[in-house]
């Protein structure tokens, strides 16, 4: 193995025995300033641009150990405050270092039900790892490769399960299988309480499922980790779409006392420009789904299939669009050009993603905008013309605001056009459920303990107010928030 | 899985399937449909529920065997089981006394339309229906029709049984003849909803379609199924699938619905050769 090491003059074999000598005597001079942080090895571009396995591949053991060796156990740790479910990171660290991986996967296992998820798809470098303190003079502890780490040794050993509280008999109602509904229901499994899970897919995962890909997050994983929470006694119902099949009021009638809404961001918004509605046109969520959920890169194995043509535009500047340009160029494109409207310092989506994408050869267009899509005389879509924007002073949100710049027009070939510019809540529960607050949006509106305007519901996770970013680990803060004020009001009846 | 109860051939290719779901049983309405997944590997099609029966707990669907999914599906028989039955999805159909209405059906698409017109029958309305399908042979759900319907024309495309031609015809005569039509609903292949759209459009006659656009998780999720109706975007899945025929375009939805034509047969000639094997 090739170690990514500062040239102090000292050879591998030596570092090795440093680590060595450190696990016989814990006094023995930390050696973190002889490594580098360590890279997780990736797939060649060449070979990983014509498959959809995954990108980078994990740490060996040792690379794991030499990274938490770095660590430098801070008496007052930031990076636990970046942590959105608040991870003992230094403790496990210690245990990494000391070799004793064991003990350290259950102490990411006390705070996070889904390590293996959140080590491959949380944004660490604005999060744990924003505030490592060795980040102030170098490169931070790479806490995300090591969290990733650690849970695939435990899935691949076997994952040893906790001791579950004596059953409670009270009935909690989860809405949706993603990353806040699976927290939830593995938290409250873990006390005792009978949880079921009603998700509206045949497959379980939300978001992990059907959007996220597999070069990013293989589904085996997420099968593996929705298992996890199963085997915490949670019952997994499929194809129940809630509204439709029962509605809240339903569910509570049929006993449930707590229920969790976290149905997700799953209605795309759509451009509201000309040529929007032509053939070759995909919302992001449908180009995804047909991929990842679906397995239409299997097609015709699979029955789903889905039509790219030699050059695609991907319209947005989020992961998501990412994940849709990258998914696009596995399919065998020749050119996958994004649109984004700011400029690449304002792009929202994971900056490794986005180093990711350039160094798949995804072309970059800042400061441009789609005017219109232009069609031909069979109804398919054949360019996209775009505009020029400059950016002015900041907008709410902080970032510069684009505008056009008049008479400056071009135009890009594509035969297939996928729109990621977000996504908003799924209107179909809030529509049937009059008597729950929504903001304009049409997102729950909760507190930070996600509890809503009805007694004994909850909300969390991107269907819900109240809370920042998008991201997996988030939705999974706010259904640990959830769980809790949960768990509080089943055993006290106190809302 | 979803276990198939009973099975009957109504027609060359046309099959029905009594299928146990329970809890769909139960909720389903008029004019609401499930999507389905034949197995693991398989697509999401949606279908509309013909008939339900709660007390059994079971749900009956019609289909036409014309790709490889609904050839699949055809294979299966009854004891065997479905991978996956989500519904009801889409929103009901507005079921109120209009008076006089004209119910046009062509194709399989007369199992879509059957539970409305019952429906539409037993709230009081007067029913004057128009079945039709390509040759007597395809010709489905005849005497069914005939139980909730006051009038009942039949067309066939060749004329192998009542008026030879499409069921637009005899919406065409209805209107010049200057019969009082409260509300006329028509379900069946997009170009034929089109024409009768335009037909009922310079009487001013409210006309109710079916959209049928292709879908892929029916819940509001990808936007596949979206329609252009009145200049405005709508989600066949969840605002639909009925929509009023004269705000409908059309010519969009029929593009739409051909995307995946090549791809489809493809599928289709991989499995044929597959079965030859």
């Amino acid at each position: 193995m090739e170690l990514n090491k500062i040239d102090t003059g000292i050879s591998t074999k030596e570092m090795i025995l440093n680590i060595v000598l450190y696990k016989e005597d814990p006094n023995y001079p930390t050696v973190y300033r002889y490594f580098r942080r360590q890279e997780m090895p990736k797939q060649p571009i060449v070979e990983r641009i014509k498959n959809f396995n995954e990108v980078a591949l994990g740490f060996e053991p040792d690379q794991a150990i030499m990274e938490a060796s770095r660590c430098l156990q801070c008496q007052d740790p930031q990076c636990r405050r970046g942590c959105p479910v608040g991870i003992n990171i230094t403790s496990f660290c210690g245990y990494v270092r000391e070799g004793n991986f064991d003990k350290a996967i259950s102490v990411i296992r006390e705070s996070n039900s889904l390590p293996a998820i959140c080590g491959r798809v949380c944004p660490q470098e604005s999060q744990c790892e924003a505030y490592c303190a060795m980040g102030q003079t170098g490169s931070p502890l790479a806490i995300g490769a090591l969290e990733r780490f650690l849970a695939d040794y435990e899935l691949k050993k076997g994952i040893t399960m906790p001791s579950i509280a004596p059953i409670t008999g009270k009935k909690v109602a989860v809405i949706g299988s993603g990353p806040a509904g699976l927290t939830v229901a593995g938290d409250l499994a873990k006390l005792g309480h009978i949880v079921s899970i009603f998700e509206a897919l045949h497959t379980p995962g939300g978001v992990l499922a059907y959007g996220i890909p597999e070069f990013r997050l293989p589904k085996s994983i997420v099968a593996a980790e929705v298992d996890y929470v199963k085997r915490l006694g949670a019952k997994l119902e499929t194809n129940m779409v809630i509204g439709k099949i029962f509605t809240i009021d339903e569910l509570v009638e049929m006993g449930y006392q707590a229920i969790f809404l976290g149905t997700g961001a799953g209605s795309p918004y759509f451009l509201s420009i000309s040529g929007e509605n032509l053939n070759g046109v995909y919302s992001a969520n449908e180009f995804l789904t047909r991929c990842n959920l679906m397995k239409s890169y299997l097609f015709p194995e699979y029955d789903t299939p889905l039509i790219v043509g030699k050059e695609v535009v991907v319209i947005g500047g989020g992961n998501v669009t990412m994940d849709s340009a990258r998914t696009a160029l596995r399919l065998g494109v020749e050119k996958v050009h994004v649109v984004y409207r700011r400029s690449e310092q304002e792009m929202p989506a994971r900056r490794e993603e986005v180093l990711n994408a350039k160094d798949e050869g995804i072309l970059f267009n800042f400061l441009t905008y789609p005017l219109r899509l232009i069609g031909n005389s069979r109804g398919w879509v054949e360019k996209v013309e775009c505009g020029m924007m400059e950016l002015c002073e900041p907008d709410e949100t902080g970032r510069r605001r684009p505008v056009p710049i008049p008479n400056h027009s071009f135009t890009i070939d594509a035969q297939t056009v996928i729109i990621a510019i977000g996504q908003g809540p799924n209107p179909l529960l809030s529509k049937v459920t009059k008597d729950l607050e929504t903001d304009r949006d049409g997102r729950f509106i909760a507190d930070e303990w996600g509890r809503t305007s009805k007694r004994g519901i909850w909300s969390g996770g991107d269907v819900a107010t109240g809370w920042a970013d998008a991201t997996v680990i988030n939705a999974m803060g706010t259904g640990k928030r959830a769980a809790s004020s949960i768990h509080q009001f089943l055993t006290t009846g106190q809302w | 899985m979803y276990q198939i109860v009973a099975e009957i051939e109504l027609a060359p290719n046309i099959k029905q399937f009594r299928i146990n779901a329970p809890l769909i049983a139960k909720k389903c309405m008029p004019g609401q449909f499930i999507v389905l997944r034949t197995n693991e590997k398989g697509e999401r099609i949606p279908l509309t529920v013909f008939e339900k029966d709660p007390g059994e707990g079971t749900i009956t669907i019609i289909f036409q065997e014309v790709g490889k999914t609904t050839k699949e599906l055809g294979r299966l028989r009854t004891g065997e089981a479905i991978q996956d039955v989500v519904g009801p999805l889409g929103t009901p159909s507005e079921i109120r006394n209009y008076g006089q209405v004209v119910a046009i059906a062509g194709g399989t698409a007369a199992a879509v339309a059957y539970p409305e017109i019952k429906a539409l029958k037993l709230v009081g309305n007067k029913l004057i229906t128009i079945l039709g399908a390509r040759s007597k042979d395809l010709l489905i759900l005849e005497e069914e029709m005939r139980k909730y319907s006051d009038e009942l024309y039949i067309t066939t495309d060749d004329g192998s049984k009542g008026h030879h031609g499409f069921v637009t015809d005899v919406l065409k005569k209805l209107v010049a003849d200057g019969k009082k039509i409260d509300m006329v609903l028509a379900i069946g292949p997009a170009i034929m909803m089109k024409v009768a759209s335009e037909i009922t459009r310079p009487f001013n006659i409210r006309t109710i379609v079916s959209v049928n656009p292709i879908m892929l998780d029916a819940t509001g999720m990808c936007g596949v199924c979206r329609v252009r109706v009145n200049n405005e975007m709508k989600l066949g899945c969840v605002d639909g699938p009925e929509f009023d025929g004269h705000l409908v375009d059309f010519d969009q939805l029929m593009a739409r619905q051909n995307m995946y034509t090549e791809k489809e047969k493809e599928s289709l000639h991989a499995y044929e050769a597959k079965m030859k094997k």
